[in-house]
This record gives C-alpha cells, structure tokens and sequence, in this order.
C-alpha cells in the first residue's frame, strides 16, 4: 500500500512536476517578500511577460512539431522597426498589416526550408537569427527608430493601453493563448501538428502532409512573433535594432520548462503558460528579494536546468540514470 | 543433469509496476549446457523477468541464485560482472568503430600512456572470432556487417566475459536460414562449455530444434517447466494461451468478386521489374520471398512513397496515377506498414487518436475535431477487433505488439479501403495474437476487402491466402493457387528456380 502510495506521487510530480514547481516558487518568494503575490505586483510580471509569451506560445506548435525556432528574438527585432518606420509613413492602419505581411513571409521562407526542402530547422533557424538581423540593420540603416509624435497616436494603445480593467499585452497574451490553445487541441490541425512530431514517418504513412504541417507552424510562430513585435513597438513607441536580442532563448526556455519535448509530440498551450509565469515571476521574485538585475541571467539559467532535469527525473523514477 | 547445480535460479520472484502484477512467483532455473526456453505472450512477462535478472528492475519479492549464492542485481553492470549475459534483439553496437573496438569497448587492452594496443586488441579479437567461425574480422567496420554478422558481434563480445548463463532475446527476428544454422551452431558450442542458456523466441520451429527444457509464462505467473523431447507445439501453445490453436490450412469457401487491384508490368528502377498481379474482392493474395525480393517495394508504390518507372496500376479497371500516401488513402489504398513502430504508429499518442488519425480532417464539428465520430471509431474497432488497452487515452507505445498491430489494422478498417495491403502482419507478435490476427485477415476476405498480404513466414503464407505470388530478386516467379502449392515448389521460387528447372 505504502508502495503504492509513493508511486502515485511520482506519477503525480511526473505529470504536474512543473505545476507543483511553480506553485513552490510562488510560497518561497511570497515567504521572502510579501510584496511578491500582490494584485499590482502580479499584474505587472504578467505585463511584462506578454511579449515573450505571445512567442512562446507560436514556437509551442514548432517545438511539439518537432522542430525548433531560433530566429524568433532578431525577427521580433524586426517587426518592431519594420512597423515603427511605417507607421509615420504610410500611418498605423497599413504600417501593421505591412508588418504582419513581411513576417510572416520570413515565417513562410524558414518553413519552406525545414518543412519542404527537410533542411535542420537548428541551422536554418540559427542563421535566420543573423540573416534577419542583418536584414533589420540593413532596413533601418543602423539607426534607431522612432515615431515621431508619440502623443497624438491610437498606435499606442497595444503596449498601453486597458481594457476591462486590464492591460491589453495582457489581453492579447491571453486572447492568443486561448486561440491557438484550442486550434492545438481541438482541431485536425493540432492532432497533425503532435503526429508528425511524435513520428514523422507514420504521419507519413498515414497519409498526413508533414512539410506542410511544419510550414503552417513556422507561419503560426511567425504571426505570434509579429504580434509580440506590435506590442513591443507600441509599448516603447521606439525601438533600438536590437530589441528581441537573446529572446529566442528565453522563449525556448520558456516552452521547455512548461514541459515541452525537445524531441517534439509533446507540449501543450497552457503548459507554455506555465513556463512563461514560472520565468517571468522568477525574474521578478529576485529582483523583490534584492538581487543585482544580472544575477537573474545566472539564476534563471539554473533554474531552468534543475526544472528540466527534475521533471526527466520523475519520469525516469530516479534522479541519475545511466540510460536515459 | 540431477547431479549438477544450476548456473542460475530464479525463486519466487515478484514483481508489480502501479496497477499490475507484471511478475507473480516465477521461479525456474537454468543448468549447465542447457538451453532453457522461456516463452509466453507478448505482456506474458519474459522483458521484466529479464529485466530483473540484467539488474535493471529490482524484484519486489523472491530471490536470484547463482550456483549456491543469494546474489542482488544492482545495475546492469552487476550482472554482467557475475556472468549473465544479455544478447539482445535490437543491437547495441557503435557502427561507426570497428568490429574490435565494440567487443572490447570500455575495456580496450592499453600500453603506457593510456594508448590503445591495437595488435593485441586485433589478436584477441580474432581469436575470439576465430572461434565463431565468421567471415570477417578484427578490423571491419561494425556498419558494414548484416545485422546476422552484426549480431555475432555481440555474441563475440558475451564470449570475452567469463559469462555463466547467456540469455538471447529474439536472436533470429532478422537472421536469413543459412545464418540461423550458424547462430545454432554457436549456441551449440556455447553449451558445449557449461554454459547456461535461456532462449526467448516465438518461433516453435527453433524452440523445438535447439531447446532442452520450455518455461512458460502467463500473464506474469509462472505457467510449469517441461522437456521439450515430451511436449508437443499444441501442448506448449496450450500452456502460453490457455487454449488451443487451429493452424489449418484456410482457403476462402465464399465466392471472389471483382477485380479491385490490377498491377501490369510494374517496375520500380532496382528494386523489381515487370511485376503483374491481380486482387479480387473477397480475396487474400499472399506475397512471399526472401528479404530483398521487392515485396515491400511493390507495396510503397501502390501507396505513393515510391514512383514507378515502368507499367499500369489499374483499380476497379481504371488507370490510376498515385502521388502520395494521402492520394492512395483517398482512392481506397491502405497500408499496415512492416515496421509497426516506426512507420505504423506514433508511439507517444494515445490509442484513439492514432486509430483516427488518417481521417482527422473529416471528422469535423465546425472548426473543431468531432470527438464523439471519434470515439465512435474508437468504441467500435476496440470492440471489433478485442484489442486489450486500459482506455482509448492509453499510449499506444504501452501496449503489447499484438495489440499495436491491432490498432495500426483497426485505423485502415475504419477508412473502409478497397485494397488493403498488410506487409508483415504479424512480425514479433505472440502467437495467440497471430492467429487471432490471421483469422481477422480472412475475415476480412469474407466481407469483400481485397487484401495483399506480404509476409516472411511460410506457414503464415500458406495459412492466410487464396493465392500466393512468389517472388525472387524483384520478379514474380510464379503464382500458386491453394489447389497447387507445396512447401517444396514454394521455396523452389522463391530461391530463384524456375518450374522448367524443376521439372
């Protein structure tokens, strides 16, 4: 019985380890600083995670395709300037329709690449963050990008502005989040998307269309990433060419934590969400116990290593294994 | 063999994983030179026994003997350090090094400095080999052997431990005949050398030639041990299915239908040529030949993985061009492919949604998957082809290969296909499982499907098909009705022999 007993415990942290890890942080840091769990405190971390969350959630449906998406912060980077630029020239009404076009036209070319041509998507991806990078520099000329009457534009309202008492990042975070929740959930679309990460051959075989599958999740990782772009260039109303530098990371780890599959089939939307709060409360909760802003780059990486290898832990059963 | 101590007894033996009894007071024990057959169905529990006995689980209950010793498993590394010896299905070779360094690895012979010493190395290596009677050596690149060769590797590198009892799990799943007599006789000579030998196979032909004594188990309890001089394969089946198996002959007594399938003049580049065939509905047309003779090539043409480069593929009469796997689904082409694990199911999905999986995009409630057609499907072939699974949310990568096979058949039955094309259908499956996996076959037959059977397995062939095409080197030698086919003329074609030659 007390055998028993145990094994459900670890079937329980094997499948909501995250969740109770989460929950965990959240006693720990609301003990060190009652400030922590606030309305306003809480508000905020979820505002300022936003941005990487709108990304994270696209590259969930590339990940669990079993592919993997680096180019996401300079292609932010992008959208951000991009739409920064039209804006004062061909006004905010085209300028963000604009912006999603040439997005999601970089999306379209990386999934042409991996899905169609079969090409490594770590390569691909890993390049495009340079290449896209390089595109943004050449775009702007190096400069940075300003609007120029930041008063007198509505364009302001996606970073800025509320609505039913909330801020709308937060809004769009999670109007997106429910979306593309239930398109990989509920629909045939979503079903293809774990197929042919779990096993692109049987998808194959059964008559599923895997280069096009994984191109649709570049163009759904895209759309997010210009989404994110919008709200980032909204917020600041300008922009450095740099602004999504190191994003890509934060966003994967984002993901993984969740619990998210490296090797693809696996994840789901509201475990992405997870790993985003889990992220974005860690990097706040260090700043309230009175860490130096550059110690939360060393301590979330540490973080993240002991979530992940804890959760491969408790599926494994024990901590150390010599097979994995 | 009163006399003599076992090399190793298991007594009692225990094991539970949450919800299931996966062993149940197992004991048996294996003597010096005696191959010891341990069979039983898929989920029986021969892959836990072994498990604990290779250290990899700990037994909740009961004890391992080796010779008058209570001994622990601790780790895989324990076990081999006390002389037991895993030869195991899927090989665990490094492809990319030589055939020495895998024998040795981790225990390279070195000279000062750490540096390998590769003459000694070679010698003992093919002193080793020497003794296997192989035709390669120390210096051949792992990736370039057959998997047969491959395996006598591995055999190679049990020989370098001062092994006391070798288990081989499965040894002849990819050996052609003349390298299982070679297998055979290195077993031979094993036991020859007081070694103990425990025996996993479905295969009774094997069980029968080179087993001294049959364990068998039944869902994880410990069903008797026997000779195998007193036993007969239906006094064994009997002991691992609790019930008999008819494996008669079975020609189709109701009338055949039209043609669904013609094949004229196929060919695909260098893996067949001028291939031509037809099915009828209500028939079943069994493809035999050796591995390489283009029976799976034909099959991935017609389900658009592969381009011809020559002839008609007609269906109902009309020529057809197939694209792709979608565009063969759409026109009533289905395939149970022969590797159920990597091409038939995604592993890591669970039972339901691999079944629906090919008809995901008609099933719909507006923009959403229609859960309840789903479940439908699901509900109706669970139950039509009493496939054993916990629920439809079970991952079908824990389900046992019969059932896996079941689901795989089960999600092209609910697309309702003309042609059904089934390559191996019952590769690694149990033998309960088999026949009840024939028997559907034919029944499919009965309803008006027309099926294609490829298989490796002659009494499978024989048992399954109204008609059996015979292949060699990508040729069709001859068609065999059920009226005219022998074993003998069987494997006359298939080894390339004309029926003029035999004549």
């Amino acid at each position: 019985m007390a055998d028993i007993t145990r094994q459900q415990i670890g079937s329980l942290l094997a499948k909501q380890g995250i969740l109770i890890a989460f929950v965990a942080f959240l006693i720990g840091f609301t003990i060190a600083n009652p400030k922590f769990l606030t309305p306003d405190n809480v508000l905020s971390v979820i505002r300022s995670s936003a941005i990487l969350g709108v990304m994270a959630l696209g590259v969930t449906f590339v990940v669990i395709s079993g592919n993997l998406d680096l180019s996401v912060g300079s292609m932010m980077s992008f959208s951000t300037i991009v739409v920064l630029d039209l804006h004062d020239k061909i006004g905010p009404a085209l300028a963000i329709p604009a912006m999603f076009a040439m997005t999601l036209a970089l999306g379209a070319l990386i999934g042409f690449l991996v899905g169609y041509l079969k090409l490594n998507s770590l390569i691909v991806t890993l390049g495009m963050l340079s290449a896209i990078h390089g595109l943004t520099l050449t775009y702007s000329g190096g400069k940075n990008m300003d609007i120029a009457d930041k008063e007198g534009t509505w364009f302001s309202v996606f970073g800025q502005g509320t609505a039913l008492g909330l801020p709308i990042p937060i809004l769009m975070f999670v109007a997106v989040a429910a979306l593309l929740g239930l398109i990989l959930s509920r629909t045939s679309f979503g079903r293809k998307v774990y197929a042919v990460g779990g096993n692109g051959t049987a998808a194959t075989f059964s008559g599923i269309p895997r280069a096009r599958t994984v191109f649709m999740c570049y163009l759904i990782s895209a759309t997010c990433v210009a989404t994110a772009g919008l709200i980032q260039a909204s917020r600041s109303l300008g922009s450095q060419n740099t602004v999504g530098q190191g994003l890509e990371l934060e966003v994967l780890a984002a993901v993984i934590l969740g619990g998210a599959s490296l090797l693809g089939g696996s994840g789901t939307i509201f475990k992405t969400v997870i790993g985003v709060l889990i992220l974005g409360f860690i990097q706040n909760g260090l700043l309230l116990i009175g860490l130096q802003f550059y110690v939360q780059f060393i301590v979330t990486w540490v973080i993240i290593i002991l979530a992940v290898w804890l959760d491969i832990a408790a599926k494994r059963g024990k901590l150390m294994s010599p097979i994995a | 063999m009163t006399d003599a101590k076992p090399v190793l007894r298991l007594e009692n033996i225990v094991k539970t994983f949450p919800g299931v009894r996966a062993l149940d007071g197992v004991s048996f024990s294996v003597m010096p030179g005696e191959v010891h057959a341990l069979m039983g169905e898929n989920g029986a529990g021969k892959s836990t026994l072994m498990k604990v006995l290779g250290g990899i689980h700990q037994p909740d209950g009961g004890t391992i003997f080796m010779g008058d010793d209570a001994v622990v498993m601790s780790g895989p590394l324990e076990a081999k350090a006390k002389g037991i010896v895993f030869i195991h299905q899927e090989l665990s070779l490094a492809e990319e090094l030589s055939v020495a360094e895998n024998i040795y690895l981790g225990e390279l012979p070195t000279k000062s400095l750490g540096r390998v010493d590769w003459t000694r190395l070679a010698d003992q290596t093919n002193a080793i080999l020497q003794k296997l009677n192989v035709g390669f050596d120390a210096n051949t690149r792992v990736g370039d052997l057959s998997i047969a060769n491959q395996q006598m590797v591995e055999i190679a590198r049990a020989l370098t431990v001062d092994a006391k009892a070798v288990i081989f799990d499965e040894p002849t799943a990819s050996l052609t005949d003349s390298e299982k007599v070679v297998l055979f006789d290195v077993i031979a000579d094993l036991q020859a050398t007081n070694v103990g030998i425990i025996y996993i196979s479905h295969r009774m032909e094997e069980i029968f030639k080179i087993t001294d004594r049959i364990t068998v188990l039944r869902d994880g309890q410990y069903q008797g041990t026997v000779e195998t001089a007193d036993s007969t394969e239906e006094s064994v089946t009997q002991m691992m299915i609790g019930r008999t198996l008819d494996l008669s002959r079975n020609a189709s007594h109701h009338a055949l239908g039209e043609v669904a399938l013609e094949v004229r003049g196929l060919s695909c580049s260098k893996h067949y040529q001028d291939v031509s065939f037809e099915v009828r509905r209500g028939e079943v047309v069994g493809f035999y030949g050796l591995v390489g003779a283009g029976r799976t090539e034909i099959a991935e043409t017609l389900f658009g993985l592969r381009d011809p480069s020559a002839g008609q593929i007609l269906l109902d009469g009309e020529e057809v061009r197939i694209n792709s796997p979608a565009d063969a689904i759409a026109r009533g082409i289905s395939l149970v492919p022969e590797d159920r694990k990597g091409q038939g199911l995604v592993l890591g999905m669970n039972c339901r949604d691999n079944m629906t999986l090919p008809q995901i995009d008609t099933l719909k409630a507006g923009p959403f998957v229609a859960q309840g057609a789903e479940m439908e499907i699901f509900d109706k072939y669970h139950k039509q082809l009493d496939i054993r699974t916990p629920g439809w949310k079970q991952q079908v990568g824990n389900l046992s290969g019969g059932n896996q096979q079941k689901i795989v058949i089960g999600k092209w039955l609910s697309m309702h296909p003309k042609v059904l094309i089934v390559d191996e259908p019952t590769r690694g499956i149990d033998v309960g499982s088999k026949s009840e996996i024939h028997k559907l076959l034919r029944a499919l037959a009965a309803q008006g499907y027309a099926v294609m059977v490829i298989s490796s397995e002659m009494p499978e062939v024989l048992h399954v098909s109204d008609r059996i095409v015979a292949m060699y080197s990508g040729r069709v030698m001859r068609t065999f009705t059920s009226e005219d086919v022998t074993e003998d003329n069987l494997i006359q074609a298939i080894s390339g022999m004309t029926s003029e030659q035999v004549a």
